[in-house]
């Protein structure tokens, strides 16, 4: 089990970061068509459903490596029941 | 329709003091629910009002980034064999039941009783629950601190074991979490109520969380994880309502889940390395402190009201800010206590490793 270090995910981290990232400038720099088209409401309630989805995929797994890279890790050989 | 899309226009400015407000109140607020299941939300509604964002876009964006992070911190658990999916999911469902009808008594209120109505029915719905439930889970919490018996597996309670015996053919089903089939026609109560609470104050949780451990009987790790499925299903339900009114502001939703995403993986984390009534623990000080805070504002909307003699502007603008501020300190005692756990354990298992290196057992 223990005894040998885990290669860290550092391709992880930075692939991700970028996606991520571009992803935030993305939704900055076009805040105004974004918030116009979201906010109309109907089927269009689909789009943040959608973009929220695509955020927690790439952000989420950008945050994950970002803990285990800085070395926080859980609990090695927790029992559950 | 027409109103509410015109009202949106109004979507606030973003610069970059209240971009790193919302990143920041987003981790905090992510880790303790990556922790306890949720929480933060019942800061994020007003913090985001503070900012100038209308209430419903407030409530609306919020549960966007609710149901997202929900999503990400119940994958972590997962991971770590916390989550009963199915538990979830039969709650979950019928949680979605309560929030639409809780949001429909909030608007019956609202009509009959203005704004102010409707901000004493939230207040003392916090105030009452809050003290009963938040109490005794605090209480509960205590006992096994003062009992020294922090490290033995959890009781199951006289209530549980009830609830487990009663077989009602037709209606039985089997969750991982408690090891034994239970009537669906008790989670579905269950689940309901925590969707109206959630539909009235925010934090379904602070129901579904504790009537997971004492009515149904899961252990507080797995009942804390699986609540992260619940919020998850009646956020994505409740973010599609509100978006198809057009009230999501996506930039305030991604801007939050950007800080709680980091917040909840570091809450799911801590959750291996500490003994299970510290889950009670932190959930039942978060609920009492809260208790405080709202209230504090129960006089203000009965003066509004008319019930009670009129208090001063000055007197108004004094116990909303203390209010905030109450809020905010029970959110960052909250997470104050998860991460000195965490760090308490991190170092008790560096420690026993480095004992086990130097009797060369490894």
């Amino acid at each position: 089990m223990g005894g040998y270090k885990k290669k860290k995910p550092y391709a992880s981290l930075i692939i991700m970061g970028i996606v991520s990232t571009a992803l935030y400038v993305a939704l900055l720099l076009n805040q105004d068509i974004i918030n116009n088209t979201f906010g109309k409401g109907g089927m269009y309630a689909f789009f943040p459903i959608i973009t929220a989805f695509v955020f927690s995929y790439f952000h989420g797994a950008f945050t994950g490596s970002f803990w285990t890279v800085m070395g926080v890790e859980a609990k090695k050989k927790k029992e559950v029941k | 329709m027409q109103d509410v899309v015109s009202q949106v226009s109004n979507f606030i400015d973003l610069n970059w003091v209240n971009m790193t407000y919302l990143f920041l109140v987003g981790f905090v607020g992510g880790l303790v629910s990556g922790f306890i299941g949720s929480g933060g939300a019942f800061v994020l509604t007003p913090g985001m009002m503070s900012l100038g964002v209308p209430g419903l876009v407030a409530v609306a964006s919020n549960m966007c980034h609710k149901f997202p992070k929900a999503l990400v911190g119940s994958l972590k658990r997962a991971k770590y064999g916390q989550v009963d999916v199915k538990l979830g999911i039969v709650l979950g469902i019928s949680a979605e039941a309560g929030v639409l009808y809780g949001a429909h008594i909030q608007e019956n209120i609202k009509k009959a009783f203005g704004d102010a109505g409707s901000n004493l029915y939230v207040s003392v719905a916090f105030v009452v629950i809050l003290a009963v439930v938040g109490g005794f889970v605090l209480m509960d919490a205590w006992k096994t601190y003062k009992s020294g018996t922090t490290d033995a597996e959890e009781k199951v309670t006289k209530l549980a074991k009830w609830v487990q015996s009663i077989n009602i053919p037709g209606t039985m089903v089997y969750f991982k979490s408690l090891n034994a089939r239970i009537s669906v026609l008790f989670t579905i109560p269950l689940g309901f109520a925590t969707g109206m609470l959630a539909a009235t104050i925010a934090v379904g949780g602070f129901i579904g969380v504790p009537a997971m451990i004492y009515v149904l009987g899961a252990p507080s790790l797995m009942a804390s994880a699986t609540e992260l499925v619940i919020a998850f299903v009646m956020g994505l339900g409740g973010s599609f309502k509100y978006a198809m009114s057009g009230l999501v502001d996506i930039r305030l939703a991604m801007i939050i889940l950007a800080g709680s995403l980091f917040g909840i993986q570091l809450g799911a984390i801590g959750t291996t390395y500490v003994k299970p009534f510290m889950i009670k623990m932190v959930m039942g000080v978060i609920m009492v402190t809260v208790l405080f805070s709202r209230a504090l504002m129960v006089p203000v909307y009965m003066s509004q009201l008319g019930l009670i003699s009129e208090i001063g502007d000055t007197v108004v603008k004094a116990l909303k800010s203390t209010s905030f501020a109450i809020m905010i300190f029970a959110l960052a005692l909250g997470a104050f206590i998860v991460l000195k756990a965490m760090w308490q354990g991190r170092r008790e298992e560096k420690l026993a490793a480095q004992e086990a290196v130097s009797h060369g057992k490894i």
